[in-house]
């Protein structure tokens, strides 16, 4: 029993491996530091893709292994992206207000300055009054600790109020769904603050980093992105390896069971959920930089039902399987949807991929479900010789969530 | 002095009673078993004691301090010292029979100390000890899926005693197992008896009368007959009501 962490989670040093050499790949490729090869919008693509990944793995670990199906974990993701871009969108719009106030007769007062900033910013939805929220627009660390700590408070405040009475199942599924398309009807309301149907943009220009490239800033997201990816991914490793992964398998499959053993059921699952509301705030904050806008539509509840298609067809309960569910699908759809696929001409119909992508995506999660119910990562098993028990098709627990027989390693 | 004391207590489902005023008594290392037809109220009067149903009025006071367990959560119920078999064997089937064990030993159970958690050298003795006693030692690294019945039973009341508890509950320990299997349940049900209470609820008589206890019947929720095994079974109402259909 007494093995290195390593040797007990293969995957962990297979996966950091392979997440530097795409890092240092992408850098040498790249337009900033390498070659050119990879152009700096494809290396935005490849960065957001690596905060995507981060997301899944935290929707694993509370889907996977919890057997919480939460199809609201992108209302954090959206909000770690406002929090960070309060603060981008605040202190660049002080640098353009600043010089354009230099040339005036008088210089201008504090007051002059942050009037202006507010004209900015809100004029667009008819006001010039700094909201309450933006109190900390101003500083960079209270913003990035808001970060962390806003998603983390809406998930304890949720997730007590939800665990606490005990919701399971679809009915909690649909209660996440509700709270985050609440929070998207409530931000796309131009009093919300956070500048309604707009969002906050310009985020991709970093306050006082004007004249460095975008090139340059693509590379420097994409070595974070890489570096949050690699700890997160460690942190959910380290997590489900020890007695608090056995105890959460065991509410995926048998909650009962582990209430009866002393286990407090929803002090876990809150805590679970909180603790991956964070990291999805985290991966959020790094992904809208790139993305350039944040607005409400991105945490409408369709972006959470994708991000568990993702973690679907990578394959649950496999912290791999989520990343590479998060890397092929969101690849493959923005190939299809950007309009790079050719189009199938059949005569007296033509399949254009931009419409008829949804609906492969469709099928294909269909059919991952109810055939190969270990996704892609199940791949993996073919290589390792881990195979299916055989259970006559049963479950490997009571509840909802549980391990179905063709997901479970003998 | 008793270490739990059920008094008084009901409970009824849409109008049936399941338990009816139902009173019970038992002391710190004693065997009992309660036998009953279907539909009697063994199940529902584990439920009470454990926290999974709260009963409608009634008592149930709980050790030395006579705590009252109806105001406490299942978890805490546990965490005090009660652990419970189920009629189905449930275990962790997705995970392997040390790590079901690892689970049950009567350690911290609050969420940042499991996370920190290292099994330390006494832990895994006591989990190499419990698996030599129900007999799975050179089964600690399968999955508890794959078990068959009996040892999957074993599992169960082996995970029972890693907790450490103060009273067992089990329901049917010995439902779909061979007799050889069903001796040994009994060996470990004795043996577990002489330091702690054990409520075994059971239907196979000749199983009640290995364990050598007294015995409560229970019919239409409430208590019918206690005492040895032969003296209810020749009580007349028991005869009546059970034995006799």
């Amino acid at each position: 029993m007494r093995t290195s962490f390593f040797a007990r989670n293969p995957s962990v040093p297979i996966f950091l491996v392979l997440l530097a050499a795409f890092t240092i790949g992408v850098t040498i490729l790249g337009e900033a530091y390498g070659t050119g090869d990879i152009s700096t919008s494809f290396t935005k693509t490849l960065g957001k893709t690596l905060c995507l990944c981060l997301i899944a793995v935290a929707l694993d670990l509370v889907w996977g292994y919890t057997g919480i199906l939460s199809l609201g974990h992108f209302a954090f993701f959206g909000l770690g992206g406002y929090m960070i871009g309060m603060w981008l969108m605040y202190e660049r719009t002080r640098a353009i207000v600043e010089r354009s106030l230099a040339n005036a007769p008088i210089p201008p007062t504090p007051q002059e300055i942050v009037d202006g900033i507010g004209t900015q910013i809100f004029g667009v939805v008819g006001s010039n009054e700094f909201p309450v929220v933006w109190a900390f627009a101003d500083s960079l660390f209270l913003q990035l600790l808001m970060v962390v700590a806003v998603p983390g408070l809406l998930a304890l405040v949720f997730g007590w109020l939800a665990f606490r009475s005990r919701v399971t199942g679809v009915y909690l599924s649909i209660l996440t769904q509700a709270m985050t398309l609440a929070l998207a009807l409530y931000l796309f309301q131009n009093d919300s603050g956070l500048r309604g149907n707009n969002g906050l943009s310009g985020l991709q220009n970093l306050p006082g980093l004007g004249s460095v490239p975008q090139s340059k800033v693509s590379i420097w997201f994409l070595w974070a992105s890489a570096a949050a990816l690699g700890l997160g991914y460690l942190l959910a490793a380290w997590i489900v390896s020890g007695k608090f992964g056995s105890v959460m398998r065991g509410i995926r499959d048998d909650e009962a069971r582990v209430r009866f053993l002393g286990y407090s059921v929803e002090g876990y699952k809150l805590f679970v959920f909180t603790l991956t509301a964070m990291i999805a705030g985290i991966a959020g904050a790094l992904y809208y930089p790139q993305a350039g806008i944040v607005n409400p539509a991105e945490i409408a509840p369709i972006a959470s039902i994708y991000l568990v298609v993702w973690v679907a067809i990578g394959g649950r309960g496999r912290l791999y399987g989520a990343v590479i569910g998060a890397t092929f699908v969101s690849l493959v759809s923005s190939w299809f949807t950007g309009g790079q696929a050719p189009d199938i001409p059949l005569g007296v119909y033509t399949i254009k991929w931009v419409d008829w992508w949804l609906i492969v995506l469709g099928l294909s999660f269909v059919g991952v479900t109810l055939f190969a119910p270990k996704g892609i990562g199940g791949l993996v098993d073919l290589w390792t010789g881990r195979r299916a028990p055989d259970r006559h098709g049963a479950d490997l627990g009571p509840d909802q969530g549980s391990f179905r027989e063709r997901e479970a390693g003998e | 002095m008793s270490l739990l004391e059920v008094s008084g207590v009901s409970v009824s489902f849409d109008g049936f009673k399941a338990i009816n005023n139902l009173s019970f008594q038992i002391g710190d290392a004693e065997m009992r078993a309660v036998i009953g037809p279907n539909g009697a109220g063994k199940t529902t009067f584990m439920d009470i004691i454990t926290g999974k149903t709260r009963p409608d009025e009634g008592r149930v006071i709980w050790g030395e301090k006579s705590k009252s367990l109806l105001s406490m959560s299942e978890a805490q119920i546990a965490r005090e010292g009660i652990g419970r078999k189920f009629q189905k064997p449930t275990v962790f089937e997705d995970q392997t029979v040390h790590a079901n064990l690892l689970m049950a030993l009567k350690n911290e159970r609050g969420p940042l100390s499991v996370l920190f958690w290292k099994p330390k050298p006494d832990d895994l003795a006591r989990v190499e000890a419990l698996a030599s006693e129900i007999a799975l030692s050179d089964q600690l690294a399968r999955k508890a899926g794959e078990l068959s019945h009996g040892q999957k039973q074993w599992l169960e009341i082996g995970m029972l005693l890693a907790q450490d508890p103060k009273l067992l509950l089990v329901d049917e320990p010995a439902a779909g197992m061979t007799p050889s299997e069903r001796e040994h349940t009994t060996s470990i049900l004795v043996e577990a008896a002489k330091t702690r209470a054990v409520v075994v609820v059971e239907h196979d008589m000749e199983f009640i009368r290995r364990l050598n206890c007294r015995v409560t019947v229970l019919h239409e929720g409430s208590v019918l007959a206690e005492g040895s095994l032969d003296h209810v079974t020749s009580d007349p109402r028991v005869i009546d009501v059970y034995l006799g259909r």
